[in-house]
């Protein structure tokens, strides 16, 4: 029998054997200092060093010949938690070195092997089909892994969390301002979109219009109605009796809020009106002839036939939301952008890092905890 | 007639865009309500004309190559050879449309410094999601008895590709185009904050200066651009699914 190699084995193992010839880490002498790259046998002791080359070569072998999806889930998964550890390591290490000021931040060489560790990580789940549950257990494990690294305090000589030391109050402050304004939004785009869903796909005439409308409304980029908002809610703290006292201003959270509100309401309504559309006209006339109201029709047969599609809404507006939020920070709202634009401002990586990589995690975490709980509503729904 | 009310809809809406670009100072009475005392109602440190360019230059140069990948890729995966990759494929689209724009515009500065290049890969890699997911469905999504038919005549592979998918596939791709655009068109603007030359520079020193005038202009005239685009591209797709 002739071994023939994976198709995806042969890129990513390549990444994965160049990755370990790349810079480590980088070392900075201060905060501003020029980046000076760290191989893997200056960035660690030599033996794990060694050790994490021997795994990669396990790695690589596994990811060209294995056939079985659970060792090809097992070996990325030992290596990327390999990785993490390592990188802490490769931190503690060249700090000792360099002095107090030194700032340790992970390089290319971990970048590049740790995507080539999720691609072919994601290459196995797909491969071992896990169920809904199965795919939200890999999350909830995965996530936990990364508290208990960050718990532990194993990353804590490298210059993110440094950087998150010197602002931990904030960190969290702007996290919650954050959260606020994208679920806050998807809230409101709900209360309000889910009835226009409904009115729009009863009143046939409205329909163009409304998402029309909507559609115009997105085309206007996000950092320009977030800035066009603060003139009518300015206008409404001053003028409406009871807006200022609820927290309504020209700048911060509330145009934020509004802008985020108004590019959620076409996905929302959308789909709303795409999911009644597709109930079955059988299904319609089997529960107008049991004698159901219109109403009880609506509640008990087509709003739960068409709660895919709307939690499908309900994703797409999330994901946008938790990006989109950070643009906020540009007009005083706070959120992650805060530290990203601030980072950007001081040319300060770390800190930008720290701004984007919590950004980037909450919308996957997201994404991907909603996907698995619409493939877990009753296959009838779907 | 509804035709026509449309066709002077748009045309009208890019004489509007035009005669703005060509003499902004005619439409100062418009907008000088929005600026403060004192304040310029429109854009002076630069000519809108020269941004909206570079505007517009940013995103084509980001979004053709974004379209000869995501199509190389879909075709790829779409043939028996890389038919292995399909599922693999799709959910790094799926993973990939998660990164919000302005992370990965962030992300790639430290990378590539400030400038055109950090706003060109963000909106490269942005682009590249909704235009590989379109042609995958189209590529994927035609019924079987087509292709068939297409083998049945006896042509090769290359040949099922060029004359009978390809074609019947280009509106739903041009569908992920448009997505593409005025997203990428949206994101430009804030490029701006990492200093790539484009009309996002108005917003930006209008909300720094709290001036709503600068505000407006930058973010009506991006918005206008995207429906101009947005809608002329699907009167394309229209005729190409009339042909096809």
């Amino acid at each position: 029998m002739r071994l023939r190699p994976d198709k995806l084995g042969v890129p990513m193992g390549a990444l994965l054997a160049v990755s370990l010839a790349l810079p480590m880490a980088s070392l900075r002498a201060n905060r501003i200092a020029a980046a000076e790259p760290q191989g893997l046998f200056a960035a660690l002791p030599s033996a794990w060093a060694a050790g994490l080359l021997a795994l990669a070569a396990l790695a690589v072998a596994v990811a060209l010949f294995a056939r079985d999806p659970r060792l090809r889930l097992a070996l990325p998964v030992a290596m990327l938690l390999a990785l993490f550890v390592a990188i802490g390591e490769a931190g503690r290490t060249l700090a000792a070195e360099a002095g107090d000021y030194a700032r340790v931040a992970p390089g290319a060489g971990f970048w590049i092997g740790a995507f080539a560790l999720s691609i072919l990580f994601t290459d196995a789940i797909i491969r071992l089909d896990l169920s809904p549950l199965g795919r939200l257990g890999v999350l909830a494990a995965s996530s936990l892994a990364l508290a208990l690294i960050l718990m532990t305090g194993q990353w804590d000589a490298l210059s993110i969390l440094a950087e998150y030391r010197g602002r931990a109050a904030a960190f969290w402050r702007e996290g919650g301002h954050h959260l606020q304004l994208a679920f806050g939004s998807l809230a409101a785009a709900l209360v309000a979109g889910v009835p226009l869903g409904i009115l729009i796909h009863r009143v046939r005439w409205l329909r163009e219009p409304v998402l029309n409308g909507l559609s115009l409304m997105q085309t206007i980029p996000s950092i320009a109605l977030f800035g066009i908002l603060i003139v009518p809610l300015g206008w409404a703290a001053a003028n409406v009796p009871g807006a200022a006292e609820l927290g309504v201003k020209g700048i911060g959270m509330a145009p934020a809020f509004v802008a985020l509100f108004i590019y959620s309401l076409l996905p929302m309504v959308a789909n709303t009106t795409a999911g009644l559309t597709a109930v079955p006209e059988g299904v319609r006339e089997a529960a107008a002839g049991m004698g159901l109201t219109r109403r009880q029709q609506l509640i008990s047969v087509e709003l739960p036939l068409a709660l895919p599609v709307v939690l499908t809404g309900v994703r797409i507006v999330l994901v946008q939301n938790i990006g989109l939020a950070t643009i906020a920070a540009l007009i005083g709202g706070g959120g992650f952008g805060t530290f990203v634009f601030q980072g950007l401002g001081q040319t300060a990586t770390d800190l930008i890092l720290l701004g984007a990589l919590p950004t980037v995690a909450l919308a996957f975490v997201s994404a991907v905890f909603l996907d698995a709980v619409i493939d877990l509503l009753p296959a009838a729904a779907r | 007639m509804r035709r026509l009310a449309g066709l002077f809809l748009r045309l009208g809406l890019l004489a509007l865009v035009l005669a703005f670009l060509l003499a902004p100072s005619a439409f100062r009475p418009l907008l000088e309500p929005f600026a403060p005392e004192g304040a310029p109602a429109i854009y002076d440190r630069a000519s809108l004309l020269s941004l909206t360019v570079s505007h517009l230059l940013i995103v084509i140069a980001a979004i053709v190559p974004a379209i000869l990948i995501s199509l190389g890729l879909a075709i790829l995966v779409s043939r028996p050879v890389g038919a292995e990759f399909l599922p693999l494929s799709r959910a790094i689209v799926n993973i990939g449309q998660t990164f919000p724009p302005v992370a990965v515009l962030a992300l790639a500065v430290p990378v590539v410094g400030f400038g055109t290049w950090p706003t060109l890969i963000a909106l490269f890699l942005y682009g590249l999601l909704p235009i590989f997911e379109n042609a995958l469905a189209g590529l994927t999504g035609l019924r079987p008895s087509v292709a068939e038919a297409a083998r049945g005549s006896g042509m090769t592979g290359t040949q099922r590709l060029v004359q009978v998918e390809l074609p019947l596939a280009l509106p739903v791709m041009i569908e992920g185009v448009r997505i593409s655009l005025v997203i990428a068109l949206s994101t430009a603007t804030i490029g701006s904050t990492v200093a790539a030359k484009g009309l996002g520079e108005v917003i930006i020193a209008g909300l720094n200066s709290s001036n709503l005038a600068f505000v407006l202009q930058g973010g009506l005239l991006t918005g206008a651009l995207a429906v101009i685009l947005y809608d002329g591209l699907g009167q394309v797709a229209r005729l190409a699914d009339r042909r096809g």
